[in-house]
């Protein structure tokens, strides 16, 4: 069932206040990711708020649904967005990427309460995504995982791999979902890497594929509930997103992936998202 | 007549299957050979043939392991510690995961198949992560042992594997414990700390020693991480000579791990090494491979003579 549009405007209102407050943390330590954080910000707003049953009261339960976030480098929005779950106070994003602190470059399962799976190398956490998502299946449980990847990300063959073996063991338990901004680190994806048709790529690849639009949080709702109906195959949504999205100046800038932000630049940010800098 | 050790970890993982449903299996396209797929033909909805796939079958496992599983992960030594060590050092290494990585036709074990096949790195490799139990087989005893152990103990751990048969070198009902050598032959003059195959290849060489008057004591280091620091430390100070025995390169392995004991308890006694002398194998005849590159009873026999001549 689609969300209502007075959820849609509470979901946005909150991704605008996790933009600000993502950026802020970053501006402060100098340090981070922003380009590939303000992408997935939506995507981790509509599978955390709406649709994975997952919060700290439930996080030791195996039937709790799970979370990977492949691209790692996004942890700053993960956190900004943990925090809002209640897996920690906000007041730890100061802290991010400092020493002693829970809060590490990229997720740390052990470190950070929420964090289902380490991850930071690319690649390498889609494959545990799929060994949840089967051995859910194993115990007899009905938990969906959701593993949400970068573009540059499946230039890895792990990708690929696991792909062949999501769609042999029909994982439809496994939801993925491509944060699919077209820029990587050094350039654009075709640039760099141009991976072709990367919908009927993963199509080859045995899964079923869905697009929509990664900014507007009902129509990603809408495509989780897609996926989630189509059984015996693997589904994968591709969402069209635009890294920087919300800062006009980092929006599809490759120089963002992990520029720190200066004063001057994150004074403009901070105007353009209504918020104070 | 010994059993090939694959045939009894195929065997085993059988056996303790049947007792742990929580136990699952990986294989990435070489049951037939690591007899993993003994267990799969036994309870194929544990099973999981990743295909060749070295690299998500390791974070497959990663997966299941979060979930409580326990996973055995299994393919040639050389490929699932080289292809699967971003897994290894990821899930297990630093997430704790409670993976098993079972590395089979390890050292030059896999001979005919030549230098690509061998594995003459793994336990270097494994040993450099941290929280990872690194423990080699060196009897069909000791395998089922370390089976049964990588069931019931919740932690991360590499357990390398022999392709072939190797003569029992350990009591049935002998109390291994991680962490801890085993002494298998008594001596007094020197000291030979083996692993693997090495291990029995060393029982023969103690007998051609005591027709020279020497008297070999033969430690079974199984567990290569944690080492056993007291009993390396009692071989020196009681033998006052050391030869350590692997099959694998003299970098990095056993020969390191005991050396890096001796110099931090500043115990300076003569180390010989009886290992690949850092190069790479060729295709041959297993026993062939292990007599030209000096892995043989000959060789640790001699090196245990320069050992004591040392003293």
């Amino acid at each position: 069932m689609s969300i209502t549009s007075q959820r849609k405007n509470e979901l946005e209102q909150v991704c605008l206040q996790f933009r600000k407050d993502v950026i802020t943390a970053l501006h402060r330590i100098q340090t981070g990711h922003p380009g590939g954080s303000l992408s997935v910000c939506e995507i981790l707003t509509a599978v955390y708020f709406e649709k994975a049953n997952i919060s700290p009261k439930n996080m030791s339960e195996p039937t709790r649904d799970k979370v990977v976030l492949c691209k790692g480098h996004a942890a700053p929005m993960l956190y900004r967005v943990l925090a809002e779950k209640g897996f920690f106070p906000v007041e730890e994003m100061k802290n991010l990427r400092q020493i002693n602190s829970m809060l590490q470059g990229h997720p740390c399962s052990k470190d950070t309460p929420g964090v289902e799976v380490s991850t930071g190398p690319l690649g390498a956490g889609y494959p545990v995504a799929l060994g949840m998502a089967l051995s859910d299946r194993l115990n007899n449980m009905d938990a969906y995982t959701y593993a949400i990847l970068g573009d540059g990300e499946i230039n890895e063959g792990v990708v690929w791999e696991t792909c062949e073996n999501a769609a042999k063991y029909k994982a439809d338990h496994l939801i993925s979902i491509l944060d699919w901004n077209k820029v990587q680190l050094d350039g654009t994806t075709d640039a760099i890497m141009p991976m072709g048709d990367v919908g009927r790529k993963f199509e080859a690849f045995g899964y079923h594929t869905i697009s929509c639009d990664g900014h507007d949080v009902s129509a990603l709702c809408d495509a989780i509930d897609q996926a989630k109906s189509h059984k015996g195959q693997p589904s994968i949504i591709l969402a069209n997103t635009i890294k920087g999205k919300g800062v006009s100046f980092m929006e599809g800038q490759n120089a963002w992936h992990g520029k720190p932000i200066d004063d001057a630049s994150y004074a403009k940010a901070m105007k353009e998202l209504g918020g104070e800098s | 007549m010994s059993k090939a050790i694959r045939d009894v970890y195929g065997e085993c993982l059988k056996k303790y299957g049947a007792e742990n449903s929580n136990i699952v299996v990986l294989d990435a396209d070489v049951s037939s050979s690591t007899k993993s797929s003994v267990f799969g033909q036994a309870y194929p909805e544990r099973f999981f043939n990743c295909g060749i796939a070295e690299y998500a079958m390791v974070g497959i496992a990663a997966g299941m392991a979060r979930n409580g599983k326990i996973p055995f992960v299994n393919t040639f030594a050389v490929f699932l510690t080289t292809l699967g060590s971003l897994g290894a050092r990821a899930y297990m290494s630093y997430s704790g995961l409670n993976i098993k990585m079972m590395g089979g036709y390890s050292g030059l074990s896999d001979a005919y198949d030549g230098a690509t096949h061998h594995s003459l790195e793994d336990i270097a490799v494994m040993r450099a992560l941290p929280n990872i139990t690194v423990m080699v087989a060196s009897d069909e005893i000791i395998t089922e042992w370390m089976v049964k152990t990588a069931v019931e103990v919740n932690q991360p751990m590499y357990i390398r594997l022999s392709r072939d048969a190797v003569p029992v070198c350990h009591p049935a009902n002998y109390n291994f414990e991680i962490g801890k050598g085993a002494e298998v032959h008594a001596g007094t003059d020197v000291t030979i700390i083996a692993c693997g195959l090495m291990v029995s290849e060393a029982v023969e060489a103690a007998a051609i020693l005591a027709g020279k008057g020497i008297s070999a004591r033969i430690v079974d280091m199984f567990c290569i991480k944690p080492i056993d620091r007291g009993i390396v430390r009692k071989a020196a100070e009681e033998t006052g000579a050391i030869v350590t025995a692997e099959e694998h390169n003299i970098i990095g392995g056993l020969g390191s791990a005991v050396s890096e004991v001796l110099a931090q308890e500043g115990i300076g006694v003569p180390v010989e090494m009886i290992g690949m002398k850092d190069c790479h194998g060729e295709s041959g005849a297993y026993s062939d491979l292990l007599k030209k590159y000096g892995l043989d009873v000959d060789a640790i026999a001699s090196a245990a003579e320069r050992a004591v001549s040392r003293k």
